[in-house]
């Protein structure tokens, strides 16, 4: 490494008395643990992926996929899959994000476009404390207003996982909006185009590789969920099943039920369903980085690999972007 | 950008009759009932969960925070012993996570080498994004028996004298606090990693290249400058991490053993938690006393998360103001 003032370079300490040996010596070490932690979460996510991932890989099968759960622990194990399971994941996911999309995006355009500082902050505000909801709140809460009296259904399980995407995609839709330049608005704007028409054919289009991103990252967050699933769609018969009327198998609720069995075959099921929950979560996020990427680059005009925060904090995902852009315009 | 000179469907004549007023009308109309329904949401979580946990709010009051019984037999119910299981739980995992995700934060913001901060940094993230039921199975069948065999003898050796490790007296058991405090602490670094990475970022580069070259060693710019500067933001960090370790309930589920012990600090004993009692004992509700009492409970953990979420949203966001 270069010396350098910005890189602090240690070397740059003259003499060798105890005292600057001992700062040279203390200023390693704390770096040293540093990276410690980084490589400790590194091997954290290396030892839980391999594990998943040897361990499901060798229970897949066709079966797998083509059979439905047995019962739980009785020994049935043996040659069924998990077929109503990915079914049912696939239509309680669907349902949420049919819902949650054009609502976080329509809640994005109102705060961005149409409201007040003050109701825009508030709103943001509202979608922060709803996005620190407990998940299992959230299931507590469906079951109380829609399972009560109806029974448990698919559907209602959609309606409560999109409760959990509605801030997110809205957070990160919000961001992506409010990154879209405003000449473009005023060119629009200068054509004569209403408000309505800006919105819809400028500022929404530009945008739509962050509002796909946030789509991404959101889905993959709600198909892990359990805490809803429990709640609402968890007393499922164990045969496929389309009909989101009735309560659906879901690949989250799977692996959480055969995980606490005792019978080993039961755990074997488990470790294949994670695998496969696993994959479909890390190729969601991946696509989610390069739609984010490839969005930026056309917001920007040049190429930056933009890092997101995956996770809870969607919002704050994109903001690293937004302020190389703002320090971008400065400089001009 | 080429988007608008291409397009010809912008009809400037029309857009300014009265067919574009009513576009704006009915944008804004759509898009604010669409923001009423969110912000309704989340009166309507509030709402129905008083509502719901009205009846044990009327048999127990607030003594129901101190009860120490949870008997389905004769109804009687208390939240003691899970607040007592979710702030030991929490608190600890916090305390090992927080200088961890800290350091980690540090690391990604100003120490790694160029070519390792994104990679590790999308690792970081990917964490923070692997599904808790899979950390659940993990914690159960692999970190379970880990804990029961090894972890456990030699902590209780080596820190036996101290209320928390000392042996307990049916023998060591993979489910217990113990893992419930390790699956959360891999759960909550992330999150706090990644916030207090942002807020160092945010630290002006001109202060921290004002100290080192006053001959400050890197380690004491971070220490005098970075971290100072950045300062309650990492309160902030860590009191977020606390919200997600209160609301988690799969992962403890699976791996903390839902039976109390009274108020035992032993951390080889099974606990439960108010999140993991309302996920654990929800279909086995015998009677509408102890629905009532489980919607008190998520009342209980309602009222917290979103407290100290707002705390900490409040914190970050004057931190982030800072500079501007």
């Amino acid at each position: 490494m270069s010396a350098g003032a910005a890189s602090g370079d240690v070397n740059s300490l003259e003499g060798n008395d105890w005292r600057t040996r001992r700062r040279r010596f203390v200023n390693k070490l704390m770096i040293g643990l540093c990276a410690l932690a980084a490589l400790l979460a590194v091997a954290m996510l290396g030892l839980i992926v391999v594990t998943v991932f040897l361990k499901g890989f060798k229970a897949l099968s066709l079966d797998f996929f083509t059979q439905p759960t047995p019962q739980l622990a009785v020994g049935q194990s043996e040659g069924a899959g998990v077929a109503n399971a990915i079914v049912g994941s696939l239509i309680i996911v669907a349902i949420a994000t049919a819902i949650a999309v054009p609502i976080g995006v329509l809640v994005a355009i109102f705060t961005n476009e149409f409201a007040s500082r003050r109701v825009s902050q508030f709103v943001r505000l509202m979608l922060d404390v709803l996005n620190g909801v407990p998940s299992v709140v959230i299931g507590i809460f469906i079951f109380g207003l829609l399972v009560v009296g109806h029974g448990q259904a698919a559907w209602i399980a959609g309606v409560a996982l999109a409760i959990i995407e509605v801030p997110l995609i809205a957070r990160s839709t919000q961001e992506v909006l409010s990154l879209v330049p405003s000449s473009l608005r005023e060119g629009s704007a200068a054509l004569g185009t209403r408000r309505w028409q800006t919105v819809v054919k400028i500022v929404v289009p530009s945008s739509l590789g962050g509002i796909v991103t946030g789509t991404l990252l959101a889905v993959a967050r709600v198909a892990g969920e359990t805490a809803p699933i429990i709640f609402a769609s968890s007393l499922a018969a164990n045969v496929v099943s389309w009909d989101p009327s009735q309560a659906l198998s879901t690949l989250p609720f799977s692996i959480f039920i055969y995980s606490e069995s005792p019978d080993p075959n039961d755990h074997e099921l488990a470790w294949a369903a994670a695998l496969l929950l696993m994959m479909f979560v890390l190729v969601l996020s991946f696509l989610g980085r390069v739609f984010l990427a490839r969005n930026q680059r056309k917001l920007d005009g040049n190429v930056g690999t933009g890092s997101i925060a995956l996770g809870r904090y969607l919002g704050r995902a994109v903001e690293p972007m937004r302020r190389s852009r703002s320090d971008d315009t400065d400089a001009v | 950008m080429t988007t608008i000179q291409d397009d010809n469907r912008y009809d400037l004549t029309g857009a300014r009759g009265t067919r574009g007023r009513w576009g704006d009308w009915s944008l804004m109309g759509v898009s604010g009932a669409a923001t009423l329904l969110t912000v309704l949401t989340f009166g309507m979580i509030v709402w129905k969960i008083v509502d719901q946990a009205h009846p044990a709010v009327g048999k127990f009051g607030l003594g129901f925070l101190s009860g120490s019984t949870w008997n389905a037999v004769n109804d009687q119910y208390g939240a003691r012993d899970f607040i007592f299981g979710t702030a030991v739980t929490s608190l600890f995992a916090l305390l090992i996570a927080t200088p961890i995700a800290i350091a980690i934060g540090l690391f990604l913001a100003d120490l790694s080498p160029k070519a390792l901060r994104s990679p590790v940094g999308a690792m970081v993230e990917t964490l923070a994004g692997v599904p808790s039921v899979l950390i659940g199975l993990w914690g159960i069948i692999v970190l379970g028996p880990i804990v029961r065999d090894d972890f456990a003898p030699v902590l209780a050796s080596v820190l036996g004298w101290t209320p928390f490790f000392s042996e307990p007296a049916f023998g060591y058991t993979g489910s217990s606090m113990l893992s419930a405090v390790i699956v959360l602490v891999i759960m909550v670094v992330p999150i706090v990693s990644s916030v207090s990475r942002e807020l160092f970022t945010r630290v002006p580069r001109e202060v921290q290249d004002g100290a080192l070259a006053l001959g400050a060693t890197r380690w004491e710019t971070i220490q005098k400058v970075t971290i100072p500067y950045v300062g309650p933001g990492l309160l902030a960090a860590s009191v977020l991490g606390l919200g997600r370790a209160i609301g988690e309930a799969i992962a403890v589920t699976q791996v903390i053993g839902v039976t109390t012990h009274g108020l035992s600090l032993n951390f080889f004993n099974t606990g439960d938690t108010l999140a993991s009692r309302i996920a654990g004992q929800f279909q086995g509700a015998a009677s509408n006393l102890q629905i009532a009492a489980l919607f008190y409970l998520a009342l209980i953990l309602l009222v917290l998360s979103v407290m100290f979420n707002m705390v900490a949203l409040v914190i970050i966001r004057r931190v982030e103001r800072k500079r501007g």
